[in-house]
């Protein structure tokens, strides 16, 4: 019973953001402003959890990940405006799409390492932009235009609540632990008897299709998308999100994702000033805390349990083993 | 049949040829010592018998399967384990999960689970980390369990990598140096260690070492490379006596005399 209290408290936690939330939106409490941005914060989650699946947890520099939500946002979009199929399908194919992309750029580029491998995912994502502009089928240059805007509160909160999760029951697993040993040492990894090839492809795939997935929940809020949206300047922002929560964190990458955000929410009244501050404050994180906000460090159901127990005066730290 | 048998096995990198024509037999439970001076090759048999290089010619069969061409984690799950002249742990992550990470070579379960928390995942869950909590108990390593690797003191972490390397359930271990950086108690202790471990886990051990006091008193066979070749091979009080090793060791009297 006392187990099971951390996962109560989490899910009472959660419920009471959703309804807050959604209490705000109905009563106009929160403009539509801030109701943007916290659905931009959603999506960045989705993607800043992804990458770091890739890059922090996998230890694989990828830079492909403009690439593979714009895979994901036009292969929804397509499914909605020129099929006129449901919003559902437009999810799972949107995520399928990407999956299938992050599996033909993964199987050979992730035999290289380091540099070479962030050079040839940022190839791949320039690639699909060129590519998508090229194909009259989905507008050319000017991108979908008229995808029905379904997205709400709802759907954004259980698509990031689902990312979180995947991503966690990924890493405490077996699977994920793999990840790790391939990325702490890849010789040793091998030796252990883990097939790194197969991890490093299972990891790029799973972050590929929650790209996708940020991305139909993009274009289907937007409404109108456009190649040229999803550069290697998206790509560098979600990296930075990653950076500064904190390479292989997954909480990390949660708070990063609400803090640029937010920020460059805020920085949105002066302009002049944005991109000095946003700069300012990256090289302020580079300086001062290089490992980002958490580190590595996770705040888990184990360290709740561990400040449950404090409070409730037993050690917390033996019901956490 | 003996469980390893490598035979006229070359290696070159290019021009160089870093092993050549090296014959090798393993029996069950048998400690074979490979000696040789600095860059004699003793690492690149290891190398090749792990999976990490590919042999230029020659064949390797282990207990039954042929080995050329498979990959490292195919060869780890026939049976085959080793350590790393250089250690190489999983440095930031805890012991326990540096053993877990090698324990599930021999236990672990499908994709679905992973996503979707079925009984299976709780079950193969427990017993990697009851067994994986045992096999840190026998290697006096338990209390360490949650401490990061890379905060082990040097010889704990030679130690966490042998107990690793067990955790794969080899039928051979091979070990590279396990002495090396170690002072003569440390060494002493790893000499009783070694010893236990091939009685308790019945395994072949091949062993490579430059401390020669380590590897006249473990083992039943020596084999000696230099350049690639092996120069001898034998019971350990004739490797000492032959005048090739000496030579191959302490360098040739005439040529010295010439150089001069």
């Amino acid at each position: 019973m006392k187990k099971n209290l951390p996962i109560v408290f989490v899910c009472v936690l959660l419920f009471a953001l959703f309804a807050v939330v959604q209490v705000g939106l109905s009563s106009g409490f929160i403009s539509s402003y801030w109701e943007t941005n916290i659905y931009l914060i959603g999506i960045n989650i989705i993607l800043a959890a992804s990458l770091n699946l890739i890059n922090g947890i996998t230890g694989e520099f990828s830079l492909g990940h403009a690439g593979f939500m714009a895979v994901g946002a036009f292969a929804g979009g397509v499914i909605t405006l020129n099929l006129g199929l449901p919003f559902l399908l437009a999810i799972v194919v949107g995520m399928l799409a990407a999956a299938l992309a992050g599996l033909l750029v993964g199987l050979p580029t992730l035999r290289l390492r380091g540099d070479y491998l962030a050079i040839a995912t940022l190839g791949f994502g320039e690639i699909v932009r060129v590519v998508m502009m090229n194909i009259d089928y989905v507008g050319g240059a000017a991108g979908l235009m008229g995808i029905p805007a379904v997205v709400n509160w709802p759907i954004i909160f259980i698509s990031v609540v689902f990312t979180i999760l995947l991503i966690r029951n990924f890493i405490c697993s077996s699977h994920g632990r793999s990840c790790l040993a391939l990325r702490e040492n890849d010789t040793a990894a091998q030796m252990m008897g883990i097939n790194i090839t197969y991890y490093k492809v299972m990891a790029f795939v799973i972050g590929a299709a929650l790209a996708g997935l940020a991305g139909v929940l993009y274009a289907h809020y937007y409404t109108i998308i456009q190649p040229k949206e999803f550069n290697f300047l998206l790509t560098f922002d979600i990296l930075v999100m990653v950076m500064v929560g904190g390479l292989g964190s997954l909480t990390g990458s949660v708070v990063g994702a609400v803090l640029i955000t937010v920020a460059s929410a805020f920085l949105q009244s002066i302009p002049e000033l944005r991109m000095v501050i946003y700069a300012a404050l990256l090289i302020a994180s580079a300086v001062f805390r290089p490992q980002g906000l958490l580190g590595a460090k996770e705040v888990s159901m184990n360290l709740l349990r561990k400040w449950g127990g404090v409070l409730n005066g037993s050690d917390g730290s033996k019901q956490a083993q | 049949m003996a469980l390893m048998e490598v035979n006229k096995l070359s290696k070159a990198f290019g021009g160089l040829v870093a092993l050549n024509n090296f014959n090798l037999q393993v029996e069950a439970a048998e400690l074979v010592g490979l000696i040789g001076p600095n860059g004699a090759g003793k690492t690149t048999v290891f190398n090749i018998l792990t999976g990490l290089y590919r042999p230029t010619s020659g064949s390797l069969v282990f207990d039954g399967h042929d080995l050329y061409g498979k990959h490292p984690h195919q060869i780890t799950k026939m049976g085959m384990a080793r350590t790393f002249q250089n250690i190489r742990l999983f440095d930031n992550l805890s012991v326990l999960d540096n053993i877990k990470i090698a324990y599930q070579a021999v236990i672990n379960y499908g994709l679905l689970p992973v996503f979707f928390r079925v009984p299976p995942f709780y079950r193969v869950e427990e017993q990697i980390e009851e067994k994986s909590l045992k096999l840190l108990e026998i290697f006096d390593l338990k209390k360490l369990a949650q401490e990061k690797a890379k905060n082990l003191p040097y010889g704990e972490q030679r130690r966490l990598e042998i107990t690793r390397a067990l955790a794969t359930n080899p039928k051979l271990l091979l070990l590279d140096e396990p002495a090396a950086g170690m002072n003569p108690n440390e060494t002493s202790d790893l000499l009783d260690l070694i010893k236990w471990i091939k009685d308790k886990f019945n395994l072949s051990i091949i062993l490579i070492e430059h401390d020669m006091s380590l590897v006249m008193r473990l083992c039943e066979r020596v084999i000696v490379l230099d350049y690639g070749s092996i120069i001898a091979e034998g019971p350990p009080s004739e490797i000492q006596q032959n005048p090739k090793v000496i030579e191959a060791y302490l360098g040739d009297e005439e040529v010295a005399s010439w150089e001069k």
